[in-house]
């Protein structure tokens, strides 16, 4: 067997094997992108979740609803989404809000007039589309406009890619946000969550 | 469609503040709606939006979830409500009991230069809140009905909201714009903080 496909059977595997077993059952590699994301989230006390549905989320979406812990709903925009969660983080208690780079999009004047000014801890969980196999042109062009907004307001932003990486980063990302008093954008990148193909 | 009385903005919020006798929440929109709280007399309970238009009643629906045992007021402009009609809806999903939302409604951008909203001649922001699920909804005929409107908004048990026909008059004082001194004071006024 050549090294390639030693590594390819081995993906296979691995694919394969956590989807039979029960959440205590994982090991910690076995952990799937939503999951560990939902499990951070918890650990942080990140209690009410509006979102804009995205494909990709979907899971995450639906775990999130079906845990009592957290308040989970969609709002009509991204930008109300992030009203709620500044309103919640001022009457006491944390949240998040979900997008898609899209939604990101109208979120320019929001970011400037309250989140960064009135320093709110928002945290913004952001699958990104427009890269790595996107087949509508519109999403391509809309995600080349997430970064320089973000940085042109010098805000806290990483590009998660890898599994080993997610807790640690959303983690430290979460806790930097609370204790700063400043906004992250924690984008989830199709190398991370598969992303959306033209096939699916 | 409407035959309510043309009441003033200034006037109806010191009526509404007058009320308030249990640490309630305000969460005063953009522009004139904030500015005519400000000089109703500033409460630590207050919360003055300087931007973000159209937020004022997404920011209020947080707080209400965050303390569902406080009860949360939030004065936006019609044409504010126009940027996030969509809000109204995930409002009556959510059902809060505890968040009354008032609209000033003028038919105008006063602060922009007085020109007229797409809805002033067309629509109905009492029926679109209805028809967004909001079965609470009701236009005050005149001040002593908004006063009763309130009344009753602070003994509901779900949300409510009270549309207001106001004049053009701009608002009487202006917020001192430091943001993070406004979130702050609210935040020490809704017990989430500590002063050092």
């Amino acid at each position: 067997m050549t090294v390639a496909q030693e590594k390819t059977s081995h993906q296979m595997r691995e694919e394969k094997t956590p989807s039979e077993k029960t959440p205590s059952e994982k090991t910690p590699s076995e952990k799937t992108w939503h999951g560990i994301v939902l499990d951070t989230l918890k650990r942080n006390d990140i209690r009410i979740i509006p979102y804009v549905p995205d494909r990709v989320l979907t899971t995450l979406i639906k775990s999130l609803h079906a845990d009592p812990f957290f308040t989970t709903f969609a709002a009509a925009r991204e930008e109300e989404a992030v009203g709620i969660v500044s309103g919640a983080w001022m009457g006491g208690v944390r949240g998040a809000v979900l997008m898609q780079t899209s939604g990101f999009a109208t979120l320019a004047n929001v970011l400037a007039s309250l989140a960064i000014p009135y320093q709110i801890p928002l945290i913004m969980i952001v699958s990104e589309r427009g890269t790595l196999g996107e087949f509508n042109y519109g999403q391509s062009l809309v995600c080349r406009t997430m970064r320089p907004v973000l940085d042109s307001l010098a805000m806290e932003h990483h590009t998660i890619t890898r599994l080993d990486e997610l807790e640690f980063i959303v983690d430290r990302s979460i806790k930097q946000a609370v204790t700063t008093q400043a906004p992250v954008a924690l984008i989830l990148s199709p190398l991370l969550t598969g992303g959306k193909v033209f096939d699916k | 469609m409407r035959n309510t009385k043309v009441m003033n903005r200034f006037d109806l919020t010191s009526r509404l503040v007058k009320k308030l006798k249990h640490e309630e929440a305000v969460i005063g929109g953009i522009g004139n709606t904030n500015f005519d709280l400000w000089a109703a007399g500033h409460r630590p309970q207050n919360f003055y939006m300087l931007g973000s238009m159209g937020l004022g009643f997404p920011i209020a629906l947080g707080v209400a979830l965050a303390q569902p045992e406080r009860r949360v007021f939030a004065l936006e402009g019609d044409g504010s409500l126009l940027m996030q009609l969509g809000s109204l809806t995930t409002i009556a999903a959510l059902s809060p009991k505890n968040l009354t939302m008032v609209v000033m409604d003028n038919g105008i951008y006063q602060i922009t230069g007085a020109q007229p909203t797409p809805a002033a001649q067309v629509a109905d922001i009492v029926a679109i809140a209805a028809a967004s699920g909001l079965a609470g909804s009701a236009w005050a005929a005149d001040e002593e009905d908004f006063e009763r409107l309130i009344d009753q908004a602070l003994a509901a048990t779900g949300p409510t909201l009270i549309g207001v026909r106001i004049d053009d008059k701009p608002g009487v004082g202006t917020t001192r714009r430091d943001p993070v001194q406004i979130r702050e004071r609210f935040m020490l006024g809704l017990n989430v903080r500590q002063p050092l």
